[in-house]
């Protein structure tokens, strides 16, 4: 259980930032450091096993159908780099202190810094290979927060989006690879897949997996083609720089290569790819390094450089060169680092990081320029510090590879001039900014660092001197329990030391340093010869793609997003009909076994009326009032065909529901214009018209195919249940309150809803309020008609008996909570319109939306009363009594629920009406034409 | 006669589906409503088409199939929520936008030559609040 918290504390570490944001900036760093410190003393801790010779594993299923499990393993190799990344990162909380502007968000830095070095010990502790895709990935992730942290700058966006992009895709293509390893072992787990090393090598599927892994750890580390990454991730904040593109993330490309070594390693394809891709990127990066101008430039194309050199060990596979590329990754880590930081200290205290403006700063800061000093001769290999040892190593096993043939003396030569390539630029980087000339145009007088700044870099350059001059006592071990995970007899014969007499590698050695100096003192026509050709910013490069490929998605989008409802709902229409049609093709024929009934003269009229409205709709489409008049014609004989076919509860609802509607359309017609305009183009029209009727077509076939097939219903049940389950005889009013008592309870909350939406759209709404009608008429200027007023106000009363009347029955007769509601609600509406709303609002002071309210916790009580018997919600409960003088009484809970519905029912349909028609009145055109009449006549035009 | 029923229902349907794919949101409104009457008795009808029968259990006539009922009368309750709603929307939009077309004022400029005078006239008289 120790394991996982390694993983875990740095990620409880980032709320630690943003939970002590006010213990001010020293308390901040010093709360942040805390879980990182708990952690790594756990890993020294738990290296002791490992130092023992075993794997600590910890597995916790987390999707297993997927096979992705949350294993954690701490082998040799692991725990190297674990405790490379907690240490180095412990360093940089501590330099990021003093390097962020108190303007900056520290917390937000660290939270970020928290969030990465989780990320990435997690792929160096992953045991599950999809785990470690996954860390994989939010390294990614949290490296694009990391480099844009500053995020005015607009460099630092464009820089953190092509790392996110270029790494991203890699990872894509590193998933891929880990599925297809899955796929071949039959397992993501790390430790099977590390022994299946021959079943993937002889698999077919091999150079897949190796090119699509390769690509994955080419972008991460940098590797050419990916490499040009790196350079614009410098606009990240240089702590940043000196962790993620220095140490760690730029490794973890590295660390996945090791990690795989023994399962994709060991062909002649590794070898090629491996080796030449490496040796190019160490050339490429280490020519472009001595032409930048940017320091921090110049060390992200080092960076890039023994980046290459590393890969290229890996590649060459011999005895011992994989020792010596893990070597390497500790040694770089630790002087790039302090190199960085050192630039960073220049940067921060002259205000300045271009080698042109900087020189002679030795005088200014004596201490920073010492250690740069140190760390640039191990980065150039001089004996004694850490760089030489390293680079010693890679030299001899150079000399061993056989593989290019006749030509792999090649390959040592390439090596040297490496060497020396690296030299020179460091070489650039020390005298020229801290010894030679002086400092030039620079934005504010350089000093010395504060101190605690500097402990960080000497921290670090103590490391360089102690590995450089004990090698076998101070890393010895760690190697040796890293390469037991990589290749178990690697170790074997090695001899981690200093000297080893004057053999070719140190002749090698000196060959590089003497032609590094030379290279740096031609310095000027290396420049000259970069200036002949055509600078190509990789920035403008991959920007032009990304606006190209922006721009190709908008086309493409732009195709079916035209932002035209019209055009959606055309979209959707066009979809329906294939996926109806699909079905329909599929039947041997349309006509089933049930014979049809015989045709009768009233459904004959009904359904020629029916669709007559219909089309007469369409035709008066642009006359509004017309069209409004043909529609309600349709609606008259759907009422009467529920009637006609058995649904007296369906006719009599349609029937209310229509009126209401009717009422709130014509209320429409005076907010909108009467007339449409004609804008539809012929064609339009036709394609309309086709696409419209083809699926009537295919609507009415499946109608008519459902009629004619066989089938056996559900609704047996209810009918049979109605009664002595339910205690009604209304079998659909019984299901309704009853049977799919919660389905109705959803429906009237939406009814509920709908209404709630419509006050808040009525509110503030600007409209057009017109004087007259379309025909530049003026409104009538009536008053509410008195004989309407009288006749509507005594039947009022009796509207609402009706409609408690019908809400009572419902649960035996045709009737209900609905059906109710909607008569009560046209009994209001009626006053309304006789009355006027002022009038009626006088004398009914009613808040529907409370009404809407109560109607809900009455159904929802009635519920939830079923509870207090132990039943489910919304069980029902009958029973009859006897009373005296009135006879036999049913009482049901299902009334109670009813009188719910009939509630929101009523406040629903009158929110929306009452405060439509108020929004008319205050200017309506009575009231206008009385105001003008009192005033003035001229106004009348108006 | 159920032939007769389904083609009722496809003209319905196509009637509505037309009116929906018009650009001004009262024939929009008109077709909504076609197309629930459609899709209403469509649903209906999955319950057989029964003349002289009845929902009530204890009348003597002949059972209807009740479920299809039941889902069609909440159909019918919230199919007016539904088109209540959409009609407010459609003030609103007019209010807002100035324009009772469905796809706002985007386009309003390269159509304006097809726009009907008279809507203008009705703007400049109306008041606006």
């Amino acid at each position: 259980m120790t394991l996982p918290l390694i993983v875990l504390l740095p990620l409880l570490g980032s709320l630690v930032p943003l939970l002590g944001a006010r213990a001010g900036r020293t308390g901040s760093a010093c709360l942040t450091a805390i879980l990182p410190l708990c952690a790594l003393v756990l890993t020294i801790f738990l290296s002791v096993s490992v130092f023992d010779g075993q794997i600590v594993r910890y597995s916790l299923p987390w999707v297993p159908q997927l096979g992705l499990e949350l294993a954690f393993r701490l082998d040799g190799l692991s725990l190297l780099f674990a405790l490379l990344i907690l240490g180095i990162g412990l360093l940089i909380i501590v330099y990021a202190r003093y390097y962020l502007a108190p303007e900056d968000s520290m917390a937000r830095f660290y939270s970020y810094l928290m969030l990465f070095m989780t990320s990435m010990l997690g792929i160096v502790t992953s045991d599950n290979l999809l785990l470690l895709w996954f860390f994989w990935e939010l390294t990614s992730i949290s490296s694009f927060l990391l480099i844009s942290f500053w995020t005015h700058q607009s460099s630092a966006r464009k820089g953190a989006r092509m790392a996110l992009a270029v790494t991203g895709a890699g990872g894509l293509c590193l998933l891929a690879g880990f599925m297809l390893i899955g796929k071949i072992v039959g397992t993501f787990d790390i430790g099977t897949i590390l022994d299946s090393g021959d079943m993937i090598r002889e698999h077919p599927a091999y150079m897949v997996v190796l090119v699509l892994v390769l690509i994955g750890a080419f972008s991460k580390s940098a590797q050419f083609p990916f490499q040009f990454w790196l350079p614009h991730a410098m606009s990240a904040p240089t702590p940043v720089s000196a962790y993620l593109h220095s140490a760690t993330m730029v490794k973890a490309g590295i660390f996945l290569m090791i990690r795989l070594y023994p399962v994709i390693s060991g062909t002649d394809a590794w070898y090629y790819i491996v080796t030449l891709v490496g040796l190019f990127t160490m050339f490429y990066g280490a020519y472009m390094a001595m032409v930048q101008y940017d320091l921090k430039g110049l060390l992200a194309y080092s960076t890039i450089s023994h980046l290459g050199l590393i890969t290229m060990l890996l590649g060459l596979d011999t005895r011992l060169s994989t020792l010596a590329a893990v070597f390497h990754v500790v040694n770089h880590a630790i002087f790039k680092a302090s190199l960085f930081m050192a630039v960073g200290i220049v940067d921060h205290e002259c205000g300045t990081r271009d080698s042109r403006k900087l020189g002679g700063l030795r005088k200014y800061m004596p201490f920073t320029a010492a250690l740069a000093t140190v760390a640039g001769a191990s980065m150039a290999g001089v004996p004694l510090l850490n760089g030489f040892i390293s680079k010693e190593m890679f030299l001899t096993e150079s000399l061993q590879t056989q593989n290019l043939g006749g030509l792999s003396w090649l390959i040592p030569a390439l090596a040297t001039v490496g060497s020396a390539l690296s030299v020179a630029y460091s070489l650039r980087l020390v005298v020229d900014v801290f010894y030679r000339g002086a400092p030039r145009f620079l934005p504010k007088e350089p000093h010395e660092a504060p101190r605690p700044m500097r402990l960080p870099i000497e921290v670090l350059i103590l490391l360089c001197l102690a590995v450089g001059m004990f090698p076998a006592q101070i890393v010895g071990p760690l190697l040796d329990v890293a390469m037991s995970a990589v290749a178990p007899n690697a170790m074997d014969g090695q001899d981690l030391s200093l000297w080893h007499g004057f053999n070719l590698p140190l002749m090698m050695s000196i060959a590089a340093m003497a032609f590094g100096a030379v290279l740096y003192l031609l310095r000027g026509g290396l420049n000259s010869f970069r200036r002949d050709f055509l600078v190509t910013d990789a920035k403008y490069v991959f920007e032009g793609a990304v606006q190209r490929a922006t721009a190709f998605c908008a086309r493409a989008l732009d195709r079916f997003d035209s932002r035209s409802l019209q055009r959606y709902v055309f979209l959707m229409m066009a979809m329906m009909l294939v996926l109806a049609s699909f079905g329909l093709l599929r039947m041997p024929v349309l006509m089933g076994e049930v014979p049809m009934q015989p045709l009768d003269p009233y459904i004959i009229v009904g359904a020629t009326l029916m669709a007559t409205g219909a089309i007469a709709t369409v035709y008066f489409q642009r006359q509004r009032l017309i069209a409004l008049i043909c529609l309600s014609i349709t609606e008259l004989m759907v009422i009467l065909t529920f009637l006609r076919f058995s649904a007296p509860d369906l006719a009599l609802t349609q029937l209310v529901v229509s009126t209401v509607t009717v009422i709130l359309m014509l209320l429409t017609l005076f907010f909108l214009p009467q007339q449409t305009p004609k804008a539809s183009s012929g064609i339009r029209i036709l394609r309309d018209l086709i696409l419209a009727g083809a699926i009537g077509i295919v609507i009415a076939s499946i109608n008519f195919a459902v009629l004619t097939q066989p089938y056996e219903t559900i609704g047996n049940f209810f009918t049979e249940q109605a009664k002595p389950g339910g205690g009604g005889y209304n079998v659909v009013n019984v299901i309704l309150v009853d049977f799919r008592g919660f389905d109705t309870f959803g429906e009237i909350a939406v009814l509920g809803i709908a209404a709630l939406g419509v006050l808040k759209l009525l509110n503030r709404m600007k409209i057009f309020v017109p004087t007259t009608s379309a025909e530049n008429r003026p409104w009538s200027p009536e008053y509410y008609p008195t004989i309407f007023g009288s006749v509507s106000q005594v039947l009022f009363p009796l509207a609402l008996m009706v409609s408690v009347y019908i809400f009572l029955r419902g649960h035996n007769l045709p009737g209900g909570g609905f059906i109710g509601g909607l008569v009560a609600a046209s009994a209001l509406i009626m006053l309304y319109m006789a009355r006027g709303v002022e009038w009626t609002l006088r004398r009914l002071r009613v808040d529907y939306q409370h009404v809407i309210a109560a109607g809900l916790l009455v159904a929802a009580f009635t519920g939830m009363g079923a509870w207090a018997f132990g039943e489910p919600f919304l069980t029902s409960w009958f029973d009859y009594f006897h009373l005296p003088l009135i006879g036999e009484l049913e009482l049901a809970t299902a009334l109670v629920f009813d009188l719910g519905i009939y509630l929101v029912v009523i406040g629903s349909t009158m929110m929306i009406l009452a405060n439509l028609g108020k929004l008319a009145t205050p200017h309506s055109p009575a009231r206008e034409a009385r105001k003008a009449s009192t005033k003035s006549t001229t106004m009348e035009h108006h | 006669m159920e032939a007769l029923f389904s083609a009722a229902v496809g003209i319905l349907t196509t009637c509505g589906i037309y009116l929906t794919l018009r650009g001004r949101t009262f024939p929009v409104v008109l077709g909504l409503t076609l197309l629930t009457y459609a899709a209403n008795l469509f649903l209906f009808s999955m319950g057989r088409l029964k003349l002289g029968a009845s929902n009530l259990v204890n009348d003597g006539l002949p059972d209807v199939d009740p479920l299809p009922q039941a889902l069609v009368l909440t159909a019918i309750v919230i199919g007016f929520a539904m088109t209540a709603f959409v009609i407010i929307l459609a003030i609103r939009a007019r209010g807002d936008l100035g324009s009772d077309h469905v796809n706002g004022r985007r386009r309003q400029s390269r159509r304006s030559k097809h726009d009907d005078p008279l809507e203008l006239n009705q703007a400049r008289g109306g008041i606006k609040r």
